[in-house]
């Protein structure tokens, strides 16, 4: 038995573990056909058009039939690809979109038939580390994947796409250092009870903004999708993918989001706090957070249906030079508030 | 500013710079045209512009979102056509007497530019009287492959035998399934297009 290399907030039975494991993988999964639809569906209304409406009622079985048909396909390979890279770069994006979901609280240690158990897959005392360092490990699946196709579109979006993470995961930590001066802790539980008296988007509206902002970079979403700009790398880092594994990769995109979305929730938002001093049975927890999960996957179909995408050049300039500098201000100012105010 | 290109000389070895050789710089020449620019913004100014800017365009799309979409749902509803609409034709009869207007006259093939019209004339007898006329159309065709819906034929009809119809859903699986007989274009069409009403 290794010592643990974080403290832990609240332990359970191992048998908890697992069961809660299982059904937080398993609601996860089937947010992300959600996910997929909603965005198809709203980014055709925000168009002026219906979106898919013809496979099942109102278009809802959508998502199953194009799973289907990309499971159903052949496993196609270039022969220039590497193979066993180019088969494990989409696993890594899938395990570390799944693993980052595993700190979203859902709701505090709640009484289930007797028993305590933590609304949540893992109460870290490291939270928004844990939170980057998937995130770090994410980008291998990217920079692997379009590397190891043999593509000279693959590869240049794996390489834009290494640039941007790196860039803006600077501005996305110092982001959150605000709300960590303020909340004192690290854990994300921690940081929701903190929120108590007042949801952190209030006092931290700006970093607020900038680690939106950020994240948009982060998940690759418009209108810094310059990872996958169809419209000058075919399909970027997933341009040689197919069938099988190029769903993987769609999958860990939104599942990418739902993460962020839980994340800017835990930690803006209040978690399963509700407002007005309002305080529903613990049940309702879980709901009231995929409900602001909801609010903020809603942001991010808006913005990416308004905005159009950025140069590259663009990209690293607003990246560096703009919300660096701010997130930078943001942090120090928190700091000294912070200090002045004990 | 203003100053003539002076003609380039021949090169020369490396000159002193004290030999009394005038270096001028390079003119663009006359038709160089200076524009006046405003002076760029400031970081906050453009900063601030851009997040405006930004939020405008998302209550641009947020307008979008709340009003219905402007999709026709095609096989269920139908865009309405107008009357003079040019669609499949049609070949028409006498309402008294049932005789088909067309008297064979060809002219309808002769007017059409893309020559899809094929007329065979023969003579009315007491026995078989097809048509009000000398003559009648034994074979009339029209393929609609070719057709162009330019509605010559139409103009160029003397009785009014041959008319443009509202009907645009022609597709069909076989080339042949398109070359329309006398038969298919008298009978009386399927009306599946909607019509748009005056003013509409």
């Amino acid at each position: 038995m290794i010592a643990p290399l974080a403290v832990v907030g609240y332990y359970e039975e191992w048998w908890i573990q697992v069961l809660k494991a299982i059904i937080i993988f398993a609601v996860g999964l089937q947010l992300v056909p959600v996910v997929l639809l909603a965005e198809r569906k709203l980014l055709g209304r925000f168009q002026s058009r219906y979106g898919p409406n013809r496979v099942g009622p109102y278009g809802a079985l959508q998502p199953l039939a194009d799973i289907l048909k990309l499971l159903t396909k052949e496993q196609f390979r270039p022969s220039t690809s590497i193979g066993f890279l180019f088969a494990v770069a989409p696993i890594i994006s899938i395990v570390t979109a799944v693993a980052a979901f595993a700190i979203i609280p859902f709701g505090n240690v709640q009484s289930i038939f007797g028993t305590p158990v933590g609304l949540y897959g893992i109460d870290v005392s490291i939270g928004p580390l844990y939170l980057f360092a998937f995130s770090a490990i994410a980008f291998y699946g990217i920079m692997l994947g379009g590397w190891a196709s043999g593509s000279k579109y693959s590869f240049l979006g794996a390489m834009r796409g290494a640039a941007q993470l790196i860039s803006y995961e600077v501005s996305q930590g110092l982001a959150l250092l605000g709300v960590i001066f303020t909340a004192q802790t690290l854990s994300l539980t921690g940081i929701v009870n903190a929120q108590a008296g007042m949801w952190y988007i209030v006092p931290q509206f700006f970093g607020f903004l900038i680690f939106l902002t950020a994240s948009f970079a982060e998940t690759n979403r418009a209108p810094f999708d310059l990872v996958e700009a169809d419209a000058e790398l075919v399909g970027g880092y997933n341009t040689e993918y197919g069938g099988g594994r190029f769903a993987s990769y769609y999958f860990a995109e939104y599942l990418n989001v739902l993460v962020i979305s839980g994340i800017v929730t835990t930690v803006f938002l209040g978690g399963w706090m509700l407002p007005f001093g309002i305080h529903p049975p613990g049940w309702v927890d879980p709901f009231v957070v995929l409900f602001k999960m909801g609010l903020i996957t809603f942001l991010f179909i808006w913005v990416r249906a308004t905005l159009p995408r950025l140069r590259y050049d663009q990209l690293m300039t607003f990246g560096w030079k703009v919300l660096l500098p701010l997130a930078t201000l943001n942090a120090l100012v928190t700091a000294v508030v912070v200090v002045a105010a004990n | 500013m203003a100053s003539t290109p002076t003609p380039s000389t021949p090169p020369q070895p490396a000159v002193p710079p004290s030999s009394g050789v005038t270096v001028t710089a390079w003119s663009p020449g006359e038709d160089v045209i200076e524009v006046m620019r405003t002076p760029a913004p400031g970081p906050a100014r453009s900063g601030f512009r851009t997040f405006i800017e930004t939020i405008r365009g998302l209550v641009t799309t947020a307008g979008r979102f709340v009003e219905h979409p402007t999709t026709v749902q095609y096989p269920e509803e139908k865009t309405a056509v107008y009357p003079r609409f040019r669609g499949r034709h049609k070949l028409h009869r006498f309402e008294d007497s049932h005789l088909e207007k067309c008297v064979g006259c060809s002219l309808c093939a002769a007017a059409c530019p893309a020559d899809c019209i094929r007329v065979v004339a023969a003579e009315n007898t007491p026995e078989n009287r097809v048509s009000a006329g000398e003559r009648y159309a034994a074979v009339y065709e029209i393929n609609l492959s070719r057709c162009i819906f330019c509605g010559y034929c139409e103009v160029a009809c003397p009785f009014d035998a041959i008319t443009m119809g509202h009907d645009y859903e022609l597709s069909d699986y076989d080339r042949t399934d398109l070359i329309f007989t006398k038969e298919m274009l008298l009978a009386e069409p399927l009306e599946r297009t909607p019509l748009r009403n005056e003013g509409e």
